[in-house]
């Protein structure tokens, strides 16, 4: 029987070639609480999505909709999840809840990440003086009292969501810029990017092509690290009474007042620090699952 | 190099003894209270000063009651004055003219005598213009003092008062005013030791460092001993008061706790006797199985909404009535407010000095509708987008929510609710800039006037936009008897007049739902809240 | 490194600088004012009350007046606690937050190195999982569910310390360990993260093919290049300790200075405003530096750049 041929880029024993991409997908799809994350922050996030839907059709109540006679009873047939002092009920207050505070953190998220990777980007590719006197500037906002500031911030501004978003997406986006631009470093000074600049390559090109997919990996981690971050602190804004406005409410303004009235009505606490604790869970597993499977070495700055 | 091992046994010890310390039965602060006499209170807030001239709000009052005495004071249970550093008063026949007289034991805490010169000096402070004295305006009913205040005239002894010998003082009034003396119960009549401030910086100085523990001077049942900012104030039982023998307290523990969570815990772990109100959620709990703890009185407090009457569509007053009338108040008071409070029906609290308006709105959703269609909005249609202000709590915030709903359900528009936080709240609201507003009002001292006065036409406090002549005519006829039943019936003209035009709806009257130990005598609710300090005293409890 | 510590110092005044500014024209555009009330005070004495704080004054000339008394180190008057002034206020509240800050400090560093130290050694094993796992809840629930849950727990029910206040030892554990939890959580995690990477190295290797025991290896050769990420992440901790106290400062009523900043600004009380920002961004720098210093010790391969 003639030996199997070897030939120059064939694979070997049914070895199939597979890309950066695939690789990190398999690595995540073995980590199960990774996957677990994964599949519970989408059911979640489908569900908030749909929350008109499966609250006209399904529940039968809205989010705003006050029963005074009834008050806040424990949860029975009627109201799964129970209802609030004014009657409303909370399941259907949790699902739209949810869609503010998911949305919430994935805008602000959105906004530290486009601040945050051009920043970083711009200040690790330049070098030099303008890397010196952009950190210097990031560390001038990390010394800034974060509520205060917020505090200011969501006082002048009024209490519009979109300037929330911002807000808080603003201050968040100091921890990317770092990161992208540790990361920037690292990566320029390898040899695939001299020899681009060697081929004369314009900076624009390199910066783009070459530098920025590389960064996707740790870009990807952190925004998902982010996320709980940002809704805990969206949290802590309910508790000093800015953030979102009646009647709507996100998981922070109804774990407030959960939290308020803990003793006598519980489960105005338990469902939604619950669901704010299991969407935190899942999205902190899935961006280490994320981490280890990109193979990210975050705690080098 | 070895690398230390941190004790993990050493602090796991230190701690695991710190919480064994615990076991057992504690004694709690109260009962340790209990036993020295030392009365224990939630204060609700740190006090921002406790000058009677500079600090004006309900937290720097109730310390300061224990600290100041005037010539009279709120009795614990009608809040009728009664006789304090005056004996003894006259009033002449046309009721302008009175004579206090005082008493010849009253001192300083640091055992100066008080005369009437000291009163005399003090009035003649909080009317100082550079004082900036918010609630100078009390005194306003003695001759010549606003135009003291605000600066026209500038030799104080046009002023009407007049000090004729050390223990006799006499006021002059521009007009008969019946409820003079329950205004004087006020901290603004309150004497403050010139001769102390004049030691430690100018006279209208707000940074005057004269209230500070090492260097104050009283002249009530209590002086201070210790006040650490956010920590606590402490006074003790003043030896140099005229009625020092009947003080039964040796002294009194002032806890700044803002946070009503946190005070409420406080007061079920044994730390404090008593505190104002914990949060609403908590009162049908405490009704319902501890009873002895909990004690619901009204307070001279209503709240309403004010409306910008210069803005259309409520610039109307039909559509002002139909706001007012689709209210359920008993829905809010009974499911918002927990069954404490008492639905409003007009501005002043029922039974005020004995003054009960008859002029009240009713409440008739298909009337409301009626009006509105009227006005032109048949069935909410085309009915501008309007907006509803509240200041950041949780209690604002349900009440809001609940008047949001019924408009919607009853009327069929669409009302947005919009929170500001306080101050940015109070600014919109002095600029008129806003639609409707969630305010209160608690009296200044027990009479009608104290609320109806708030909508004339030149009043800071009014904030609606509305002006009327008539309205203004009837406050000032009530202003300028001395003829109580004549007075009533201005008012109760007045308050027609207030719930016809409808610049604020009326929805509750607040009632204070205080928490306080049984331990704890001689205690007694009233209108003004006011406890009377040197009652109360304790009873340890035997258990 | 005493050029690096002196270049800091040189550059930590412009910062100031910016920051002071910054701030002053955030509190002056912010609508109300310190004298807006609830009961309005006629507009002759509220005219009166601005003037003697100087808000009277065109806003250019407030902020250079204010500039030359920061220059000095005089923080002004607090317009909120008219006797007090801000310099005093924070002298007196400081140090309870010191205090309070360095228990948490130190509950969060015992907990989570602890527990990451576990968590690396066993990696995989249920030793892993359920330390981590308690680290994510300490990381997902918000202080204040925590600290009311615990209240209810040990001061309620069990009435082992008091709910609230500042007396005793005692009442020092359950803030300390509600302030904690989430650094703890967080410290395990960078802990667990690091130590993985240095356990992963060869001279770890080779230090075990020695026969060198699990407990030893950890604490004379993995541990100080473990630390690297947990040291860097105390700077920004530190800080953050400050303001997320104001919870906890709230919930367990503690006299410390996280309340004063929020509160501070809600009031309009710019001068309390203007101290606590820039004392606490010069104490966040300072600690940066302290941080900075520690990172080169731990890793000889850094230097002092």
């Amino acid at each position: 029987m003639p030996a199997p041929t070897l030939e120059p880029g064939a694979p070997i024993d049914g070895d199939k070639s597979a890309s950066f991409w695939q690789d990190a997908w398999h690595r995540l799809w073995q980590n199960k609480l990774a996957l677990f994350g994964l599949i519970v922050v989408t059911t979640l996030s489908l569900l908030c999505f749909l929350a008109p839907v499966l609250c006209a059709h399904v529940l039968g109540f809205s989010y705003e909709e006050q029963n005074l006679a009834l008050g806040p009873v424990s949860p029975n047939r009627t109201h799964w999840l129970g209802t609030d002092p004014l009657g409303r009920d909370l399941l259907a207050r949790l699902l739209y809840g949810g869609r503010i505070s998911l949305m919430l953190g994935m805008c602000a998220t959105a906004v530290s990440l486009v601040i945050g990777v051009t920043y970083g980007a711009v200040s690790g590719f330049v070098g030099g003086k303008t890397d010196m006197v952009l950190m210097r500037m990031v560390d001038i906002l990390y010394a800034l009292p974060f509520t205060i500031f917020v505090v200011l911030l969501t006082v002048f501004f009024g209490q519009n969501i979109i300037l929330l978003f911002v807000a808080i997406g603003a201050v968040q986006w100091l921890t990317m810029a770092r990161i992208v631009r540790g990361q920037v470093m690292a990566i320029k000074q390898q040899e695939f990017i001299e020899a681009a600049r060697a081929l004369g390559l314009r900076r624009r090109r390199i910066l783009f092509r070459h530098i920025l997919p590389n960064l996707l990996g740790p870009i990807i981690v952190y925004a998902t690290l982010t996320v709980p971050e940002v809704m805990l602190l969206e949290a802590f804004l309910s508790f000093l009474g800015l953030g979102v406005q009646a009647p709507h409410s996100s998981w922070g303004v109804l774990i407030k007042e959960g939290a308020e009235v803990m003793e006598e009505y519980p489960w105005l606490l338990t469902y939604p620090a619950a669901a704010m604790a299991l969407t935190l869970f899942s999205l902190n597993f899935l961006g280490d699952g994320l981490r280890d499977a990109l193979d990210v070495h975050g705690s080098k700055d | 190099m070895t690398a230390h091992r941190p004790s993990l046994a050493g602090i796991l010890l230190c701690w695991g003894l710190l919480l064994l310390c615990g076991c057992g039965h504690r004694q709690t602060l109260v009962e340790i209270a209990n036993r020295a006499g030392q009365y224990r209170v939630g204060n609700a807030g740190e006090p921002s000063d406790l000058d009677p001239h500079i600090a004006i709000g309900q937290l720097e009052h109730d310390i300061m009651l224990s600290l100041f005495e005037g010539l009279v004071y709120a009795d614990a249970k009608d809040c009728s004055p009664r006789p304090g550093v005056a004996e003894s008063w006259d009033i002449s026949p046309d009721g302008l003219i009175y004579t206090f007289h005082l008493r010849h034991n009253a001192r300083w805490s640091n055992g100066e005598a008080l005369t009437a010169r000291d009163f005399y000096e003090s009035y003649r402070r909080i009317l100082t213009p550079s004082v900036a004295a918010q609630y100078s305006y009390m005194l306003y009913a003695v001759t010549n003092a606003e135009a003291f205040n605000l600066g026209k005239i500038t030799n104080f002894d046009e002023v009407g008062f007049k000090v004729f010998d050390d223990h006799t003082l006499q006021l002059k009034l521009h007009s008969p005013t019946p409820y003079l003396l329950a205004m004087m119960v006020h901290d603004s009549w309150y004497p403050v030791p010139i001769a102390t401030i004049k030691k430690y910086g100018a006279i209208d100085d707000r940074s005057n460092p004269w209230t500070r523990p090492e260097n104050f001077v009283g002249n009530g049942p209590f002086v201070l001993k210790e006040w650490r900012m956010n920590s606590h104030v402490l006074v003790v039982k003043s030896p140099t008061y005229w009625d020092a023998e009947h003080v039964k307290l040796n002294s009194i523990y002032f806890d700044p706790e803002e946070s009503l969570d946190t005070e409420e815990r406080m007061f079920r772990s044994g730390q404090l006797h008593t505190i104002r109100r914990p949060n609403q959620s908590k009162v049908p709990f405490y009704r319902k199985y501890k009873p002895q703890l909990i004690c619901i009185y009204p307070e001279l407090t209503t709240w309403f909404f004010k409306i910008n009457v210069t803005r259309p569509p409520l610039n109307d007053k039909r559509v002002r009535q139909a706001l007012a009338m689709t209210l359920d108040r008993h829905g809010i008071t009974e499911t918002v407010r927990l069954g404490v409070d008492i639905p409003a029906f007009c501005l002043t609290p029922p039974g005020t000095a004995g003054y009960s308006s008859t002029a009240r709105l009713h409440e008739d959703p298909a009337e409301a509708r009626r009006l509105l269609a009227e006005a032109g909005y048949p069935d909410g249609k085309n009915f501008p987008p309007v907006t509803l202000l509240y200041s950041t709590s949780q209690g604002n915030k349900a009440i809001s929510e609940a008047a949001q709903e019924m408009w919607r359900k009853n009327l069929h528009i669409q009302v947005t609710l919009h929170n500001d936080e306080w101050k940015v709240y109070l600014d919109a609201m002095r600029n008129t800039n806003y639609d409707i507003g969630y305010a209160g009002w608690g009296a200044d001292y027990a009479d009608p006037s104290t609320f109806l006065d708030l909508f004339q036409t030149e009043s800071g406090n009014n904030e609606t936009g509305w002006a009327n002549a008539e309205y203004d005519r009837f406050c000032r006829t009530a202003a300028s008897t001395g003829d109580q039943g004549a007075r009533f019936a201005a008012f109760q003209k007045a308050e027609a007049l207030l719930m016809d035009e409808m610049p604020i709806i009326p929805i509750y009257v607040f009632t204070n739902p205080r928490l306080i130990q049984p331990c704890v005598k001689g205690w007694y609710p009233n209108l003004l809240d006011d406890p009377e300090y040197r009652s109360i005293y304790l009873v340890p409890e035997t258990n | 490194m005493f050029r690096f510590v002196a270049r800091r110092f040189v550059e930590t005044i412009p910062v100031l600088l910016v920051i002071a500014t910054v701030t002053f024209f955030m509190m002056h555009l912010a609508p109300g004012g310190p004298f807006d009330l609830e009961k309005q005070p006629s507009k002759e004495i509220k005219a009166r009350m601005e003037a003697h704080y100087g808000l009277d004054k065109p806003l250019w000339q407030q902020y250079l007046l204010q500039m030359k008394h920061l220059l000095v180190g005089d923080l002004g008057p607090s317009s909120k606690y008219p006797s007090r002034s801000v310099n005093e206020i924070i002298a007196d509240a400081f140090p309870v937050s010191l205090e309070l800050g360095c228990e948490a400090m130190a509950v969060a560093l015992f907990l989570g190195l602890l527990a990451g130290m576990v968590a690396a050694l066993k990696q995989n094993t249920f030793l892993d999982h359920a330390p981590m796992s308690l680290a994510m809840l300490g990381l997902c629930v918000p202080t204040f569910v925590m600290g009311p849950l615990l209240i209810s727990a040990f001061a309620l029910h069990l009435n082992w310390c008091n709910a609230a206040g500042w007396y005793f030892a005692r009442d020092r554990v359950l803030p300390a360990l509600t302030l904690g939890a989430y650094y703890a959580a967080y410290i395990a995690r960078l802990a667990r993260g690091g130590l993985l990477e240095i356990l992963r190295q060869d001279f770890i290797r080779t230090a075990k093919a020695k026969g060198a025991g699990q407990v030893r290896i950890l604490f004379r050769h993995a541990l100080r290049g473990g630390m690297l990420p947990v040291v860097s992440f105390l700077g920004p901790a530190i800080a953050g300790l400050l303001t997320g106290s104001f919870v906890v400062e709230t919930i367990f009523g503690i006299p410390g200075l996280g309340r004063y900043f929020v509160t501070a600004a809600f009031n309009r009380d710019y001068c309390m405003i203007m101290g606590s920002v820039l004392f606490y961004a010069a104490f966040v720098i300072g600690m940066n530096l302290v941080v900075d210093i520690v990172l080169v010790w731990l890793n000889p391969k850094l230097r002092f750049d």
